[in-house]
C-alpha cells in the first residue's frame, strides 16, 4: 500500500470532523451533534458497512465521540452526544492519551497466527515439516497442520513451501505498532497500553475498519475563538504539501477562520539547525561515535520509553515546535497557540509544552475548510511576517532534518548522515543496538523519522505522498537557502 | 471513429479533503492506460458540494456529462470502461 493513502475510513472521520464544525457553529451546538448519527443515517437509508442501521448508528455515535475529544472507552453508552458535546465546552485543557479505540467498530480480527490454506498439496517433499525448528507441523489427512501451542511464528514454513500455501494472518493494527502497545485483549478487541504506546499514529492508519482514532480538539480551538481570543495557528512544513493553494494563500484561508495571525514552524526549524549543528561539532569533538536528531515526536517517545540507553546520543536541541512556541508566546504573551500538525504524536509533545495549547492535524483543518466552505484555492495571497530558509521548510520531507545540519557543518568534521526512514520493528531493533554498543557502523549523524517518508507520510495527513512531496518541494525551492556562518 | 472520453478530477478544497487527493494518480495512471482515448485533467471546484449537505458525498469526478459521487479510482476506471464500450 502505497503511504497515508486516504480510505473510505477516512473519509467517514473527516464527515463527522465537518459535520461537528457545522454543528458547533450552529445555534444549537448540542442538539444538532446528537443528531449526527442520524443524519448520516436517516430513516430507511442504505446500510454500507455494518449489519444494520441500528450499529451503523452506534459506531458514528461512538467516532463523534472521539471528534469531541473524549474517550470513547470511558463514555458510558446511555449518555447522549448532546451531553458529551456540553461537556466538552466545559474542558480547558485535552484529554491525555491522544488516541482512543472504538471497540463496536473493532472486528476483533482472528489472532495473528501461520495458517495453512486449502492450497496444501500434501506433497511429498514437505518443507515445511523439515524446516520447523519447533516440530510444530504434522501431516494429518494428507496436508500440513500446525499445532498452535508449539508454533512460534517464525514464518520459516510461510518462506518454504512450494505452492505458497501457508501464510501468516495478521492483525493489522498490533502489526502496525512498532512497540507491541495495541494488542487484542480476553474478547479480542484491540486494546492500547498507554504505557508503551509512542503516539506515532501507526494503528489509526492501518485499521481497516477505522476503529483506532484520534481525540480530535477541534471544540476547544473553536470555544477560543469564539471567545475571542487571541488565537495562533503555527503551521508544521508538512502542511504546505496538503492543500491545493499556495502557501500564501493557506495563511489567508486560516485567517478566514478567525486566528489572530499564522506562524510558519520553519521559523523555529531554522534555529533548531543551527543548535544542533553546533552541538553535533562539540559532541564529535568530545569523542561522541554519533548523534541522533531530536524532533521527531515519535521518535522521541520512543527513546524515552523504550530506548533508554539511547538518550545520551540524543540531540538536546528542542524541536523547531518548541522554539516557535517560544517566539509566539514572547510576542503575544496572552496568545492561545495551535500547532498545525502531520501526526498524532505532536499531540503528546504539545501537552509536555505549555506554550502549545492545542494541535489540530490536517484532515481536521481540511474540515474545517469544508465546513465554512472556504476555497483555498481562491484566497488571496497573505504575506507571513517571518521567513524560514528553504532548508527549515524542507524538514517536513524525510532526510530533510539531516541535510539542513549538514549544510552548516565544518568541511573538516567527518561527517555521515544517516536517514532511518520510519520506525517499525527492525529500525527500532538497529538503534538498540546503536545505543548499546555505543557506535553505529553507517553513519555518526542519524535522523529518525518515525513515518516513511518524513512529515509528509504522517497519519493526519490530507494529501496524497507523491503529490505532497512535489508541492512541497516547489516551496522549498521558491524559499532562500540557509546562510552558512550567517 | 473512436470516441474521445472527458473525465475531470474535482480539486476544490472539499473534494480534495474529503479524498480527491488520492484521485491525483488518475492524472498519471489513465494516459499510461488508454493513450488519447481519454481527455483526463483536475478542475477547479465543479461546485456540486455547496448544494445542501452534498460536500458528504464528494469526492465528485466528471466523466463526460456524468457526475461520479464518492469517487474513487476504481469507481471512475469503471465508468470510463462503461463509456469507451
Amino acid at each position: 500500500m502505497a503511504m497515508n493513502t486516504p480510505r473510505q475510513t477516512s473519509h467517514l472521520k473527516r464527515e463527522i470532523l465537518v459535520r461537528l464544525i457545522k454543528a458547533y457553529l450552529s445555534d444549537n451546538f448540542e442538539e444538532n451533534t446528537r443528531l449526527i448519527p442520524y443524519a448520516m443515517r436517516p430513516k430507511g437509508s442504505e446500510v454500507p458497512y455494518r449489519c444494520c442501521i441500528h450499529k451503523e448508528r452506534a459506531i458514528l455515535r461512538d467516532r463523534t465521540v472521539a471528534g469531541l475529544g473524549m474517550s470513547i472507552e470511558e463514555a458510558d453508552d446511555s449518555v447522549l452526544l448532546s451531553t458529551l458535546a456540553h461537556k466538552a465546552t466545559d474542558r480547558d485543557k485535552p484529554e491525555s492519551n491522544p488516541l482512543t479505540v472504538l471497540t463496536s467498530a473493532c472486528k476483533g480480527c482472528v489472532p495473528s497466527r501461520i495458517y495453512v490454506t486449502d492450497l496444501c498439496q500434501g506433497c511429498v517433499a514437505r518443507p515445511c515439516v523439515n524446516t520447523c525448528k519447533f516440530g510444530a507441523i504434522s501431516i494429518q489427512n494428507g496436508k500440513s497442520v500446525i499445532d498452535a501451542d508449539k508454533c512460534k511464528s517464525c514464518g520459516m514454513c510461510v518462506q518454504v513451501c512450494p505452492y505458497q500455501a501457508i501464510t501468516k494472518i495478521i492483525v493489522p493494527c498490533e502489526n502496525a505498532c512498532p512497540v507491541e502497545a495495541i494488542q487484542k485483549d480476553e474478547e479480542g478487541y484491540a486494546k492500547i497500553d498507554f504505557e508503551k504506546c509512542i503516539s506515532c499514529g501507526k494503528c489509526v492508519a492501518a485499521c481497516p475498519f477505522g476503529a483506532v482514532h484520534e481525540k480530535s480538539q477541534i471544540i476547544d480551538v473553536l470555544k477560543n475563538i469564539k471567545a475571542g481570543k487571541k488565537v495562533i495557528a503555527m503551521l508544521a512544513p508538512a502542511i504546505m504539501g496538503q492543500l491545493p493553494c499556495s502557501a500564501k494563500q493557506l495563511k489567508n484561508a486560516i485567517m478566514k477562520l478567525g486566528f489572530f495571525d499564522v506562524y510558519e514552524v520553519a521559523q523555529g526549524a531554522d534555529i533548531t539547525t543551527k543548535t544542533e549543528a553546533a552541538e553535533f561539532e562539540e559532541r564529535l569533538e568530545n569523542g561522541a561515535e554519533f548523534m541522533t536528531t531530536s524532533c521527531c515526536a515519535g521518535y522521541n517517545e520512543l527513546v524515552d520509553k523504550h530506548i533508554p540507553e539511547m538518550k545520551p546520543f540524543r540531540s538536546d536541541t528542542k524541536t523547531p515546535l518548541y522554539y516557535t512556541s517560544e517566539i509566539v508566546k514572547r510576542e503575544h504573551p496572552d496568545a492561545i497557540t495551535v500547532f498545525f500538525s502531520p501526526c498524532n504524536a505532536k499531540r503528546k509533545e504539545a501537552m509536555k509544552n505549555p506554550n502549545v495549547d492545542f494541535v489540530l492535524n490536517y484532515e481536521e483543518v481540511g474540515a474545517w475548510f469544508v465546513a465554512l466552505g472556504i476555497q483555498v484555492a481562491e484566497c488571496a495571497e497573505s504575506e507571513f511576517k517571518a521567513q524560514a530558509s528553504a532548508e527549515a521548510r524542507n524538514y517536513a520531507v524525510t532526510g530533510g532534518v539531516a541535510k539542513a545540519v549538514q549544510k552548516l557543518l565544518p568541511e573538516h568534521l567527518p561527517t555521515y548522515p544517516v536517514v532511518i526512514n520510519g520506525l517499525d520493528k527492525q529500525s527500532i531493533r538497529d538503534l538498540k543496538k546503536y545505543a548499546k554498543n555505543g557506535v553505529c557502523d553507517i553513519g555518526n549523524l542519524i535522523e529518525v523519522m518515525a513515518c516513511p517518508g518524513g512529515c509528509l507520510g504522517g497519519n493526519g495527513t490530507v494529501n496524497a505522498y507523491k503529490p505532497a512531496l512535489k508541492q512541497l518541494t516547489k516551496y522549498v525551492n521558491e524559499s532562500e537557502p540557509l546562510e552558512v556562518n550567517g | 471513429m473512436d470516441k474521445k472520453v472527458s473525465v475531470k478530477v474535482c480539486l476544490g478544497t472539499t473534494c480534495f479533503v474529503m479524498g480527491s487527493a488520492n484521485l491525483q494518480e488518475l492524472i498519471e495512471l489513465v494516459p499510461k492506460k488508454y493513450g488519447d482515448r481519454v481527455d483526463v485533467s483536475g478542475v477547479p471546484c465543479l461546485g456540486l458540494c455547496s448544494i445542501d449537505w452534498e460536500f458528504s458525498k464528494a469526492p465528485y469526478v466528471k466523466v463526460d456529462d456524468e457526475v461520479v459521487k464518492e469517487a474513487t479510482v476504481e469507481k471512475v476506471l469503471a465508468k470510463i470502461e462503461e463509456k469507451l464500450k
